[in-house]
């Protein structure tokens, strides 16, 4: 369980984030949605610890994350894990070094554990016959499989995914989304994506926070989403024409 | 975990204090990189890849740009002694030690600025572009001390024996110059070589390789690790690393001579 309370963060004069509260659940994909500069990625950045925030505290289970010397924030480093944006794989090392890098850096383990841990991730992101390329020689989906198994090589207990949905084409998308959310029920972890993909919003969206201009401007799950009559959720959602017309016609259907 | 408001409000400082504000930072830098390493396998690895692109990468344009300087050093001279009672040996003289103490360091690290430094600085502002360096952090690797040591160390082991080598090729670059072309004979060139040699120079040289190595990498660390924006400014801190270190080698070559001499 990862709880972000009252987190507020400014840039000079720019107040970004004006008071976050949320709690997100173990063994739940949480999500982050909003339209863009509301704040998601500052929040992220701030929840995984790589921005300090202005005001306010997040907590990881009992441990004030926020409040961590940096002996203390190395320890719990190897239980987090994260997929960027735009994967961040080393391009000077292959797929399975990547996944590999974590382990190599902290790990005690011996070479051949190493190894079969390597190998399960791989496996369990379908990139066992990848593993000697290197992230410039595979695809975009592929190389989002390599982010999610290298972010997952520690067995980390908090998972976070920025847009991991971008740049993917819908069907590639949903095979990111889906492992996404098997490994987090799986595993039993506490998971937050931040996502602008309606389809992850309405698939896999175990609870949905909504970000507007550094506010919270709506919680709930993808079974509420349609029932929720918040405007600011409504024209988020709803947003392409093709989408309305959609509801629209579902809505007349009754 | 960084702030970057006060870093927004210390950009915009005056240029005299904008240099303090930056030597500051580059001390906090250093400090940072100087903790234990979270794995002594992977630390030397990435030593040795910066050893072999920063030694091997660099020898041949370093050989190139040496025998160049000696051949041009040896012509000179034999033009300026030509009307001269000094006696024509002196062209070995002064080729050995112009090149030992100052052209063999200064120049080739002023290369190295160019070629290196400009390569440290866009490696590490991809990498943070890229967000490679945050997915370090959140792994809980110091990243300063994973990404420029390994850079500064290679650099201290490796600018010294190409400096040497160097001084070595711009003698014999001289030697080329002068003798085939009859300038003056094998013997005399020796006989210049050998007069008044004083090994303190070559102490020298060692000290001018470990300063100007120390700053063409830390300077193109420091410019790498803290960029921000896009490619315009992944090119500007390229740039910068090129620019700044040079200035720095120079200013640096005139107090180690006011020092040593």
């Amino acid at each position: 369980m990862i709880r972000a309370e009252g987190i507020k963060k400014s840039f000079g004069e720019n107040e970004v984030l004006k008071g976050i509260d949320v709690t997100f659940e173990k063994g739940k994909t949480n999500l982050i949605i909003g339209r863009s500069g509301a704040g998601k990625t500052v929040f992220l950045k701030i929840l995984v610890g790589l921005f300090t925030p202005t005001d306010g505290a997040v907590w990881y289970d009992s441990v004030n994350f926020s409040a961590l010397n940096k002996k203390q924030l190395k320890g719990i480093r190897k239980e987090v894990g994260m997929l960027f944006q735009g994967n961040a794989l080393f391009d000077s090392l292959t797929v399975e070094e990547n996944v590999r890098f974590p382990l190599d850096m902290f790990s005690n383990m011996t070479k051949k554990e190493k190894q079969k841990q390597v190998d399960y991730c791989l496996e369990r992101v379908t990139l066992k016959d990848a593993n000697k390329k290197y992230p410039g020689e595979i695809s975009g989906g592929m190389q989002k499989r390599v982010g999610i198994a290298r972010a997952i090589v520690q067995e980390p207990k908090y998972l976070f995914c920025d847009e991991p949905n971008s740049g993917l084409d819908p069907k590639t998308s949903i095979v990111i989304d889906e492992l996404i959310s098997d490994i987090t029920k799986d595993n039993n972890i506490t998971t937050v994506i931040n996502t602008h993909d309606m389809n992850s919003v309405m698939e896999i969206g175990d609870k949905i926070v909504l970000l507007h201009l550094g506010e919270l401007a709506w919680i709930g799950n993808k079974a509420e989403v349609l029932e929720s009559e918040n405007q600011l959720l409504q024209e988020f959602i709803f947003a392409s024409p093709f989408l309305k017309r959609l509801r629209a016609s579902a809505l007349n259907r009754g | 975990m960084h702030s970057n408001d006060s870093v927004v409000a210390l950009e915009a400082l005056p240029m005299n204090l904008n240099i303090l504000y930056h030597f500051g930072r580059f001390v906090m830098m250093l400090r940072r990189g100087f903790a234990r390493p979270e794995n002594w396998t992977m630390y030397w690895k990435e030593t040795a890849r910066q050893m072999n692109d920063i030694g091997v990468g660099s020898l041949l344009i370093v050989c190139l740009i040496a025998v160049f300087i000696g051949a041009v050093t040896a012509v000179q001279f034999a033009y300026q002694l030509s009307d001269s009672f000094v006696p024509m040996y002196y062209i070995g003289y002064i080729v050995r030690d112009s090149t030992i103490i100052e052209l063999a360091p200064t120049i080739t690290c002023l290369v190295l600025a160019g070629k290196v430094g400009s390569n440290i600085a866009a490696e590490i502002g991809g990498m943070r572009q890229k967000e490679h360096i945050d997915a370090m952090e959140i792994m809980g690797v110091n990243t300063v001390a994973y990404l420029v040591m390994p850079r500064v160390i290679a650099a201290l082991v490796m600018i010294p024996m190409l400096v040497a080598i160097a001084a070595f090729v711009g003698i014999f670059g001289g030697y080329l110059a002068s003798v085939p072309s009859g300038i003056i004979s094998s013997a005399e060139f020796d006989q210049g070589l050998r007069y008044y040699f004083q090994s303190y120079n070559v102490v020298m040289m060692f000290v001018k390789a470990l300063v100007f190595g120390f700053i063409l990498t830390g300077v193109s660390c420091y410019q790498g690790y803290h960029v921000k924006g896009g490619s315009i400014e992944l090119g500007a801190a390229s740039t910068n690393a090129v620019v700044y270190s040079d200035i720095l080698i120079l200013i640096a070559d005139y107090v180690i001579a006011l020092i040593l001499t």
